[in-house]
């Protein structure tokens, strides 16, 4: 003790030295670079490797796409106008524009009524996809399909209006026997819908739609990506409800029911879905009474809903088989009965597990929709490779027009799958 | 004293139907059939008359009719004087080819993006991100048009190895790949030890199992004694010489001969002509199905916890053992089942090849065939009778592996 105090001290520190920078090496940029592309040897040939390969594409691609001409009216002329560099001829989209989109049967006059019908598509679906919005809007949704029926196959209005009041009293009725026993209700909304059909169908003069306001458009004048929109739309939304049922029947303990809906799923996810549109354009006619004329739009949205829900019953049953036993046995022990616990603690947890899988079919479906064009409807692709490649003015203009649907499948697609990425997050009530 | 009264004899009555849980189920299963039955009568009632009006009956008897029309990929003689069955036939072994030969692919470029875009490297992942994004939301019909348009587009046309100066050349003087499709040089035999060339190559396959399992044999016994010493024999030259030697033996006393492809008057003759959309119909499944694959990959990886990697670690493990005696044999359990469901997806996306005009049996059976006969019944239940038996068999066969790598658990 003594010997320090005597000692004189040479130096006491009275504060910390300022802290020196880090190497230059371990900061900002350089430290990410040399962490995230340069932390070794095969790293760095990787990373150089992917260099190359984004300089080949963008070399090759940018000069085509910036010099690329908006204004011709042929390849020849967009060649002209090139005078030999490399350029895309984009011509051709805007040339060709209205059969690309609606093909090139659809009135050119009649345009405004797909437009107003993709508006209020967006419209209708809002409600159904964003559920922060007023749950009022869902009555429009309803109302939709009728409309949307009315405006893009026109008509008298008369058809979509039966059909309309059909469903409405059918839900009236459901609403009303419903409470009491299920299966009445339903099976008398379905009678009654049919009823309400029948007569109404009797009651519209065959001369109305011929002086209507909005001009009839027959089903095949249909085409381009309108047809890919509406294929994917129309059937989806069926197939959802008819996915749900055959899920049930599968896990129901009722043999029959249960086997018929095996049978039923495993076939059509057996066969690929070319063959069913082949039994739809050769096949299904015949199975029709003979002197009914039901058209091949018709025939595909039945096949294309038969083959989608049969890949949504499979998810809607791995949902259903990720519930606990406890929620089945808990609604039991409430006393509902098979509906009602369907209906109230089932489905809704189920669903809501399967809400990926579900998207993931809807997205694959809408790409299987350019498969119509191999039985020659003019979809999107059906317009490129028929129509437009072959006409004389745009005949080897491929890439542009390729490139251009692959565009419009790729933004409706990658914004679906966001959407279900944004809606498993909104839709998470466990906390990690 | 307690009396004890009879439970009321319950009469049956016949609301019971409906209110009484032991009965309803019976009901609704006998609604339900007979709604079935009156479906299937009406439909089959439609059909019959429908057939008597067009004049037509159910056959099948123009299988056995000469085809009449050519079909250039195949794998088994046909001619144009052939059968409608024999075309079939043709096509269905073309359908399985391309299957087979995308479903190795797909998992190559899968397996290879999947693990990518895991790397740290974050140029590459990102790269891969891309790649997996692009050709997922993409349908495959038109990536299948955009790569055959790709190869007759941009490939030169035989004419182009013409000449003095050739514009093209050929890759090692044996391969040619034009507009048309590659040429590739075929291995032949000059004395084989069988008449017909099939028995030969069942024989060259035969030494290749026989080969493989010698080695497998090698490796456990390398196994015993690394047990039992402690020290692991070196393999690898043995394992070499056991595929090699009689191999090369057996290649020496059937006498092998290469035919090379060479340009006659308008086109290649000799070797194997690998056409043009065998070619963009096998890339463009592969790769677009090894975007899918490539997904399931990156799950089945993520999915084992990081805890597993570390313990290995922790063991002295090395980087690339860790991957295989830890990580991955997890990872497949998860893996498998998706990649089945992807084999599935490719065997069945095969039949766009009738886009490109590939010869598979939904080009032949389903296509020429149903329009030259008018039979389309008959063709569309035989087209999805086999694509059925293909899906079966496929997911037969895949599940009895899965089950073989499934966790065994007491």
């Amino acid at each position: 003790m003594a010997d320090q105090t005597n000692n004189p001290i040479a130096f006491v520190a009275d504060g910390n030295i300022p802290e020196s920078p880090p190497p230059a090496r371990e900061t900002g940029v350089v430290k990410w670079l040399r962490e995230n592309l340069f932390s070794g040897v095969a790293n760095t040939i990787l990373t150089v490797l992917s260099l190359i390969l984004i300089y080949l594409l963008l070399k090759n691609t940018l000069p085509w796409i910036f010099n690329g001409v908006w204004n011709a009216n042929s390849l020849a002329e967009c060649r002209e106008i090139l005078a030999g560099k490399t350029g895309a001829c984009f011509a051709v989209l805007a040339e060709r524009w209205p059969q690309l989109i609606y093909g090139f049967k659809y009135p050119v006059d009649a345009y405004w009524r797909p437009n107003l019908a993709f508006i209020l598509m967006l419209v209708a679906f809002a409600p159904v996809l964003f559920f922060d919005l007023p749950r009022k809007l869902l009555l429009f949704t309803a109302v939709y399909p009728f409309i949307a029926f009315w405006l893009i196959w026109g008509g008298s209005i008369l058809v979509p209006l039966v059909a309309l009041i059909g469903c409405v009293v059918a839900g009236g009725v459901f609403q009303k026997f419903g409470k009491n026993s299920f299966a009445a209700g339903f099976f008398g909304a379905i009678v009654v819908a049919l009823v309400i059909w029948n007569i109404g169908g009797a009651l519209i003069p065959e001369s109305a739609s011929e002086n209507a306001w909005l001009s009839p458009v027959p089903s095949r004048d249909l085409g381009g990506f309108m047809l890919n929109m509406m294929l994917g739309v129309t059937c989806v939304s069926l197939s959802v409800p008819l996915g749900i049922a055959l899920a049930l029947g599968r896990q129901s303990n009722m043999p029959l029911i249960k086997w018929v809906c095996v049978i039923f799923i495993e076939f059509i996810r057996g066969v690929p879905l070319i063959t069913l549109l082949f039994v739809a354009s050769v096949m299904l006619a015949y199975f029709f009474p003979p002197d009914s004329t039901v058209d091949l739009f018709l025939r595909v949205v039945i096949m294309i809903t038969m083959f989608s829900a049969a890949y949504i019953a499979e998810v809607i049953r791995g949902g259903l088989a990720a519930l606990p036993r406890g929620q089945y046995e808990a609604a039991d022990s409430l006393g509902l009965d098979y509906p009602q616990a369907m209906r109230l603690i089932i489905l809704p947890q189920a669903l809501k597990i399967s809400i990926p899988g579900i998207v993931n079919v809807a997205v694959g479906l809408f790409k299987d929709t350019v498969l119509v064009s191999v039985i020659s409807m003019f979809d999107l692709l059906g317009m490129i490779r028929g129509p437009i490649l072959a006409s004389t003015e745009w005949n080897g203009v491929y890439w542009e027009l390729l490139g251009f649907a692959s565009l419009l499948f790729f933004v409706v697609c990658y914004g679906i799958s966001q959407y279900s990425q944004w809606l498993e997050r909104r839709l998470a009530t466990d906390h990690h | 004293m307690s009396t004890m009264t009879d439970p009321p004899k319950s009469e049956f009555r016949l609301s019971m139907l409906i209110n009484d849980t032991r009965y309803r189920s019976l009901t609704f299963q006998v609604i339900a059939a007979i709604v079935i039955a009156l479906c299937i009568w009406y439909l089959g009632n439609n059909l019959i008359q429908n057939l008597r009006a067009a004049g037509l009956n159910i056959s099948y008897s123009f299988l056995g009719d000469s085809a009449g029309y050519d079909i250039n990929q195949r794998l088994v003689e046909y001619d144009s004087q052939s059968s409608h069955a024999r075309a079939a036939l043709v096509g269905l072994l073309n359908t399985l080819l391309v299957a087979f030969l995308a479903c190795i692919t797909a998992t190559i470029f899968g397996v290879a993006a999947g693990v990518l875009r895991l790397s740290n490297n974050w140029l590459v992942s990102k790269l891969m991100a891309v790649y997996v994004e692009i050709f997922r939301n993409i349908p495959v019909l038109i990536w299948i048009i955009i790569i055959f348009t790709i190869m007759t587009a941009v490939l030169p046309a035989p004419s182009a190895f013409r000449g003095e100066n050739p514009s093209s050349s050929m890759l090692f003087d044996a391969f040619a790949f034009t507009n048309r499709g590659a040429y590739i040089p075929r291995p032949e035999f000059a004395n084989g030890l069988f008449s017909s060339t099939a028995l030969n190559w069942l024989l060259v396959i035969a030494f290749l199992i026989g080969s493989w399992f010698a080695t497998r044999e090698i490796e456990k016994r390398a196994t015993k004694k690394q047990e039992e010493t402690g020290e692991r024999p070196k393999t690898l030259l043995l394992k070499l010489g056991v595929w090699l030697v009689p191999f090369a033996l057996l290649m020496l006393v059937m006498g092998l001969t290469w035919n090379i492809p060479e340009l006659k008057r308008f086109n290649f003759s000799g070797g194997i002509n690998v056409g043009g959309p065998l070619i963009a119909l096998w890339f463009a499944l592969s790769i677009y199905t090894g975007a899918f694959i490539a997904e399931n990959v990156r799950a089945g990886i993520q999915a084992i916890s990081k805890g597993q990697t570390e313990a290995a670690a922790a063991l002295g493990l090395r980087q690339g053992r860790i991957m295989n005696l830890v990580v991955l044999p997890q990872a497949l359990r998860v893996i498998i089942p998706p990649l089945i469901s992807q084999y599935l997806n490719i065997t069945k996306n095969s039949s766009l090849a009738i886009a490109v005009g590939y010869a598979d049996i939904t080009a032949t059976l389903g296509g020429i065939t149903l329009n030259q006969t008018g039979r389309a019944i008959e063709c569309v239940l035989l087209l999805m009778l086999f694509y059925l038996t293909a899906s079966l068999l496929i997911s037969t066969v895949m599940n009895f592996y899965n089950a073989s790598v499934k966790l065994k658990e007491r």
